[in-house]
């Protein structure tokens, strides 16, 4: 069966496994890529696909539904209640778009990938500290 | 709160003149994956034996599922486990395997067997199935009963990377269909890491740090700076390890607050890296039990 979302573990990040299911499942009703009305994979599914503890994900699932993003109904599944999406979402494609040209001028310049990251959050920080100013 | 499936206290075994295990004191929550973590020889096959009944204390008790294994062996066909090496009928086909549990097992699962039994075909001989292999089916065979704790002896000790994260999924699997308690032996935390809730590292017989993972995990820091005398930290309880190197000092902390000394780098410890320092023999902190903690589902 085809999911909506993915889970895929960083086991060196130092981040507790629940608290990176429940990002992913924040960072993918952000982008827009899941939305009301989906369902998420059981926890069987999860457990038989990543080799976690079950209790982690019913952890992770628990959390959501705590901060009502999703719904469990019994013996049918979790459900996506709301979504995190903003209303700018329509503009994803073109800012999207935008930085990939950008990302092509960066590489063609020779940054890495380090140095691309390094830049972007050194770049956002200040934005965001000019703008808190 | 349900009982604790493996409750011991003041556990002891004597083999000759050598004590395997002494003054074990332990209960394992209800519904944990237990990481039984400890270099070889530290006692961990000696406790599963004892859980079993197929060693008799020499001092102190041990109960499974609320019940003495030696005088109550009934309780026997609730608990899985699977000895060293995962020992089966060579001789056997695996249909002829799963027919033998089946008719040995009066709370035997079909449907649980047939479900997790799958990508080997039954008509091979054990003999012939790969290392991998012969570990799932030996895994099958325990779930299959259903059983309320499973115990794992080293269950990845002979097995490649790939057989050992399959094993794995198989037995989350198991779990999450049968939700019971587990408790996996292992000498090798990066085997075991990635799914246990719980953590009992014995040393020397004992157990040497019990607890949660999530809490341990919470509790400890390690805090790097100039070499200096050290006194008290601020927010340090207990230093667990410390080491020099040239100029540096590197403290492995057991904290109570924030660090506020800004000389201090504090950084996340690693479960292996905990449980290592906790074993290391060049500074081995007396015995202790960290609180109890609100068990089943961590943090």
């Amino acid at each position: 069966m085809l999911h909506v979302i993915e889970f895929h573990l960083d086991p060196r990040s130092g981040v507790a496994t629940y608290l990176q299911i429940v990002q992913q499942v924040k960072e993918a009703l952000r982008l827009g890529t899941i939305d009301v009305g989906d369902q998420l994979p059981t926890v069987r599914e999860v457990v038989a696909d990543l080799a976690i503890n079950p209790n982690t994900v019913a952890k992770a699932y628990r959390d959501l539904e705590r901060e009502g993003l999703v719904v469990a109904r019994q013996g049918r599944g979790t459900f996506v209640a709301s979504t995190l999406a903003p209303a700018s979402l329509r503009h994803h494609d073109e800012l999207r778009a935008t930085l990939e040209l950008w990302l092509e001028s960066a590489a063609t310049a020779g940054l890495d990938e380090e140095s691309i990251r390094a830049l972007i959050s050194a770049t956002l920080r200040e934005s965001l500290a000019r703008r808190v100013a | 709160m349900s009982p604790s499936p493996l409750v011991a206290h003041g556990l002891g075994k004597r083999f000759r003149r050598e004590w395997g295990l002494r003054g074990l004191t332990l209960e394992i929550p209800q519904g944990a994956i237990v990481g039984l973590a400890g270099p070889n020889g530290a006692g961990k096959s000696t406790l599963l034996a004892l859980a079993t009944g197929l060693l008799a204390p020499t001092e102190g008790a041990i109960s499974v599922l609320g019940r003495d294994p030696l005088r109550d062996p009934g309780v026997l066909s609730e608990i899985g486990y699977v000895p060293q090496g995962s020992p089966l009928y060579r001789s056997f086909s695996v249909a002829d395997t799963i027919e033998y549990a089946r008719r040995t097992n009066p709370l035997w699962d079909d449907e649980v067997a047939t479900e997790l039994l799958t990508r080997i075909d039954s008509k091979t001989k054990v003999g012939a199935l790969s290392e991998g292999e012969r570990a799932r089916l030996a895994l099958v065979l325990v779930l299959g009963k259903r059983p309320q704790l499973v115990l794992l002896d080293e269950p990845f000790a002979s097995l490649d990377p790939l057989a050992g994260r399959e094993l794995l999924q198989l037995l989350m699997d198991g779990v999450a269909e049968t939700s019971a308690t587990v408790v996996v032996a292992s000498h090798v935390v990066a085997d075991i890491e990635r799914v246990c809730d719980h953590i009992v590292l014995l040393a020397g017989g004992g157990v040497c740090l019990e607890g949660n993972v999530e809490q341990l995990l919470e509790s400890h820091r390690l805090l790097t700076g100039p070499r200096r005398p050290l006194g008290a930290v601020r927010g340090v309880r207990e230093v667990v390890r410390e080491r020099h190197s040239g100029r540096q000092l590197t403290l492995l902390t057991v904290v109570d607050g924030p660090i506020v000394d800004p000389s201090w780098t504090v950084e996340p410890v690693s479960l292996e890296e905990l449980l290592l320092a906790y074993m290391a023999p060049e500074r081995l902190p007396a015995p202790r039990t960290p609180e109890k903690v609100p068990l089943r589902w961590h943090g």
